[in-house]
């Protein structure tokens, strides 16, 4: 597993020294010994312990709940439903000026309602001194029902599924030309439907909250991609102001979009820690994390294409159908990559939605683009087969200049490269394009190709850095660690810019009393949180060159900071004389120097989102900006039972700069064996009568195991986007992007079969 | 209420549990271990993998009750004597771990995995039963298949614990200066050297 990295120079302001560097993670020691605390793992005296009970029902009025078994059961404290729980306001209404708006999970308000919008609502919950008198006591409560009708199956809804409207954020169609005309004038097409299943994330940390009133102040331990939302969420909830709020979120154990969102266990562990006025803690069972967070979507999607004998596509058609709740959730971007990928000479994407008696769907690792992929990659596949093109040669003659949809330019683009790299680490020319032709003794060998795609985002995030008299930095932001090694690449950054080693720098991140991070979601963390820490440091370097400047002693004095270096500690002139930061620092009698960028005041955060928003739309209008790659798959199918299973990877990205070698190889590794999982087991199945999901378990959902999956090998092109902070492009989600078509198409090539509905599993081969 | 007593990493514990309680649930609510994860509840994942007397379980599917007298080894006790034990240092150099969640189950669940391959324990995928099988790169990811990791640092795993694995291997030919290319005992020697100074 080697990893290729850089072959161009970093671009100014990058120095290079660290960035790109595999350095080892700065929370492994805490990792490997059992030392990180997450949310369930803070100690507080008079501990409680919190479970909840689910409604079997979709739709309906709770019209009898039986507490007196749970109540009698030794160490029970409290038995909370809605007949005896204290009032809550609503969610707020979203809104796209308070972004914090869009945490809500459900619009259910817990527990102050008798109503029961989806097959497995909380109803009570139980708080208890021990954890299992409170699993036990929670199993007790028996809940009688008035039934309403529920539409819950979202195969039989489809044919109802209105068009999604178009927002500042998101558009659910577009279109280019007359693409159902040139679909039906193309000498050679293909017009196929794909089906996906709902997914769940699966984060081995169930999600578990510790929360802790003390009068009317509150302290929340939370695994959480978003410490503000859920900050903002719960003063909007409970009815508090926000500063009341501390959220705290070292350490997350996996979240993978399902822990950005404020779902009910968050909410109702702080209600039972009210009402039982003592520290409550609840840790959701697995099943608990099904029936009260949301997972992706299912989708029924639509691939038409058609092109000349030229191998050219002529008309590129893509259209979605995709579920949310009737009491939350919200449209998947199934068709974005349509719209970037070829260049086609009609294009139309359109999405529809279903609305379902179902919990909320939420995002996913690649919300759209991993399904999407799915769908146009297997189909461009199929095209490619019928034109008798190899289907990465189909995809050269296809490749756009400029963004397919609208013409706007790309910010950056190296798809040729990658596949170009990939292909040749892959070895792809020993592939042999007849299906079946290719045997591995009684193993029945497919290759598959397909493309990766995700845009890149960047939010706003103010920080602080500050620069200690013993040479010390540290740098502060409530951004989000789930294992991305958030910590780690910030540190490289911030060591580069200032010039000082990297064991100097430490990174405080995960906590509401920061300065506002951004979320952890879009893949843009990394570029967000790089953009105002690079502001900053350059903002420090100014005010330690006026410092010293200040001084007749200084060396420094008379300079200016674009003639000098930050390097070994302090600043200085090539090659002549400088000073470090901590004689700067010492002449001047100061204990350390701190700069923000950004603010936290009411006035300061209204500025930083408005400055966002400009930021947003200004760069939306100019540049198409995005992750892609070439996702290389072997599979080996066995011809007897249709196993079948994943033999080699190499996945080609190209996600300019990459700050740490060793976890963004990780990240895209992670991708790839999400998508693998979506491939060929993971389904979420949902009782088509009642809607209850019937598999809430790791044991009947298959997540990949260890010997699911080969040594992946993941490279980069290593050229920064000139539009991005050290030209980095974020990686958390590209790498998902495209597996289950290169699966898909693989499988075919072993087998000759088409497999359009997700997962591949071996009922579908034989 | 029932009386356990445990040796968690060396010390004698005596707890006073409803018998209903887990080994889990007693090492992380009774005893403050928060080492050992929870991922499950049902043995489904291995993030509650620790040692008992050597043998890994999963400690969510077991009663505290069970275990009295036993000796127990939590990912908080796997370093001996300062040094962290050669499969933490692994894990961290190469990346065997993102959110790091699933990590003490893995590194514990790796510690047996090459105590059972050492006392020649065959696999699912071991071709020849009779003898020692070698430990590859398969034979690894087969035997660690009930250690699920979500955030897919499943190749950092199995490079860490191959790595390990060779070390020990070497460190046994120059011991005894009798190959067995690939083999894992002195790994598992090792650690069960660490359990048994305890
Ligand atoms: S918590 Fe024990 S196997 Fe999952
Ligand atoms: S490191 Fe996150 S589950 Fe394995």
């Amino acid at each position: 597993m080697t990893l290729t990295q850089a072959q161009s120079p970093p671009r100014p302001g990058a120095s290079g020294r660290l960035v790109g560097k595999p350095i080892d993670r700065v929370d492994g020691g805490a990792k490997t010994s059992g030392a990180a605390r997450y949310a369930a793992e803070y100690p507080y005296p008079g501990l409680a312990y919190a479970a909840l009970v689910h409604s079997t029902v979709a739709r309906g009025r709770i019209t009898g709940i039986e507490t007196a078994g749970a109540a009698a059961v030794p160490g029970v404290l409290a038995v909370i439903t809605h007949e005896n729980a204290p009032a809550m306001k609503p969610a707020p209404p979203m809104s796209v000026l308070n972004l914090s708006s869009l945490a809500t999970g459900t619009r259910v308000n817990y527990l102050n309602t008798d109503e029961v919008h989806w097959n497995g609502q909380p109803v009570a919950v139980v708080v208890a001194e021990t954890q299992d008198a409170a699993l036990h006591a929670a199993t007790l409560v028996r809940v009688t029902y008035e039934e309403f009708a529920a539409t819950v199956g979202f195969t039989a809804e489809e044919p109802n599924a209105k068009p999604q409207k178009s927002d500042m954020l998101q558009s659910g169609s577009a279109s280019k030309g007359d693409a159902e005309a040139a679909l039906a004038a193309a000498p050679v097409s293909v017009d196929l439907r794909f089906t996906t299943p709902q997914h769940n994330h699966n984060a081995i940390e169930p999600h578990a909250t510790t929360a802790v009133w003390d009068g009317d102040r509150l302290t929340v331990h939370e695994g959480t991609q978003n410490v503000a939302w859920v900050r903002d969420h719960l003063a909007a909830r409970f009815g508090i102001p926000a500063g009341s709020i501390r959220v705290i979120s070292p350490y997350v154990g996996g979240a993978f979009g399902g822990k950005t969102m404020v779902w009910a266990g968050t909410i109702l562990t702080v209600l039972a820690a009210r009402v039982t006025g003592r520290p409550v803690r609840m840790m959701l069972t697995r099943e608990g994390v099904y029936r009260t967070v949301g997972g992706r979507t299912p989708s029924a999607q639509r691939v038409a294409l058609g092109a000349g004998a030229d191998g050219r596509l002529t008309s590129l058609i893509h259209t979605s159908v995709t579920q949310v709740g009737r009491v939350g959730g919200g449209p998947e971007q199934v068709t974005s990559q349509s719209r970037h990928l070829y260049d086609a000479g009609a294009i139309l994407v359109r999405q529809s939605l279903v609305e379902l008696d179902t919990l909320s769907n939420t995002i996913m690792r690649a919300p759209g683009e991993s399904i999407g992929t799915f769908a146009l990659e297997a189909a461009v596949d199929e095209l490619a087969y019928k034109l008798d093109l190899d289907p990465i040669e189909f995809r050269m003659r296809n490749e756009p200049e400029r963004n397919p949809i609208d013409g706007k330019r790309f910010a950056h683009r190296m798809l040729r490269e990658a596949y170009a790299l990939g292909a040749e680490r892959f070895g792809w020319s020993a592939r042999t394009p007849e299906p079946g032709s290719m045997r591995d003794g009684r193993w029945l060998v497919g290759m598959g190709v397909a493309s990766a795609y995700h845009p890149s985002w960047q939010l706003p995030a103010n920080v602080t850095v500050r620069l200690s008299a013993d040479g010390t930095v540290l740098v502060r932001c409530g951004f989000h660690e789930m294992g991305m090694g958030g910590a780690t690449a910030q540190a490289q950054i911030a060591a580069d810019a200032l010039g000082v080693p990297f064991e100097a720098v430490r990174v405080e991140y995960g906590d509401s009393v920061l300065p506002t991070g951004p979320g952890a979601g879009g893949s843009g963390q990394t570029a967000s949180v790089a953009a105002s820490l690079l502001t900053a440091c350059e903002k420090l370097k100014r005010s330690m060159l006026a410092l010293a400047r200040r001084s007749s002693g200084s060396p420094l004095r008379g300079r200016r900071l674009n003639g000098l270096r930050a390097r070994d500690g302090g600043l200085w002139t090539e090659p002549g004389p400088g000073e470090t930061y901590a004689a700067i620092l010492a002449r001047a009698g100061r204990p350390h120097l701190e700069v923000a960028v950004g603010s936290d005041t009411r006035v300061g955060a209204m500025v930083g989102q408005a400055r966002f928003m400009a930021k947003f739309l200004r760069d939306r209008r100019r540049w198409m900006k995005a992750a892609c790659g070439a996702q290389f798959c072997e599979v080996r199918v066995d011809p007897d039972t249709g196993e079948v299973r994943v033999s080699r990877w190499v996945g080609a990205f190209d996600v300019g700069t990459v700050i740490n070698a060793k976890t963004a190889a990780a990240q895209l590794r992670g991708g790839i064996v999400m998508g693998i999982g979506m491939a060929l087991s993971e389904e979420t199945l949902v009782d088509p009568r009642n809607g209850r999901i019937m598999n809430p378990g790791l044991g009947e959902y298959h997540v990949p195991v260890h010997a699911d999956i080969p040594p992946i090998d993941v490279c980069y092109l290593g050229d920064p986007d000139p539009t991005m902070p050290l030209g980095l492009i974020g990686v958390g989600e590209v790498g998902i992007t495209g597996v289950a078509a290169a699966i898909a198409n693989a499988v075919h090539h072993a087998t000759g079969r088409r497999v359009r509905d997700l997962p591949i599993t071996l009922d579908k081969l034989l | 209420m029932v009386d356990v007593q445990l040796r968690v990493n060396g010390t004698i514990e005596t707890l006073d549990l409803r018998p209903r309680v887990s080994l889990l649930d007693a090492l992380r609510e009774h005893l403050g271990l928060t080492g050992t994860k929870k991922g499950c509840d049902q043995g489904a994942c291995g993030a509650c993998t620790v040692l008992v007397d050597g043998e890994r379980i999963n400690s969510c599917l077991t009663l505290a009750v069970q275990y009295t007298g036993r000796s127990i080894t939590t990912i908080e006790g796997v370093a001996g004597g300062g040094e962290p034990h050669p499969l933490q240092t692994a894990f961290i150099r190469n990346d065997g771990f993102q959110c790091g969640y699933c990590t003490s189950g893995q590194i514990c669940s790796a510690i047996g995995m090459l105590a059972e391959h050492a006392a020649g324990a065959p696999s699912a995928v071991t071709e020849h039963l009779a003898s020692r099988a070698e430990l590859t790169d398969v034979e690894i990811r087969e035997r660690m298949s009930g250690n699920l990791c979500r955030c897919g640092a499943y190749n950092g795993i199995a490079d860490a614990i191959g790595e390990v694995a060779a070390a020990a291997a070497v460190q046994e030919v120059t011991e005894t200066g009798a190959v067995r290319r690939g083999s894992a005992a002195g790994a598992a020697r090792q650690a069960t050297t660490a359990e048994a100074a305890r």
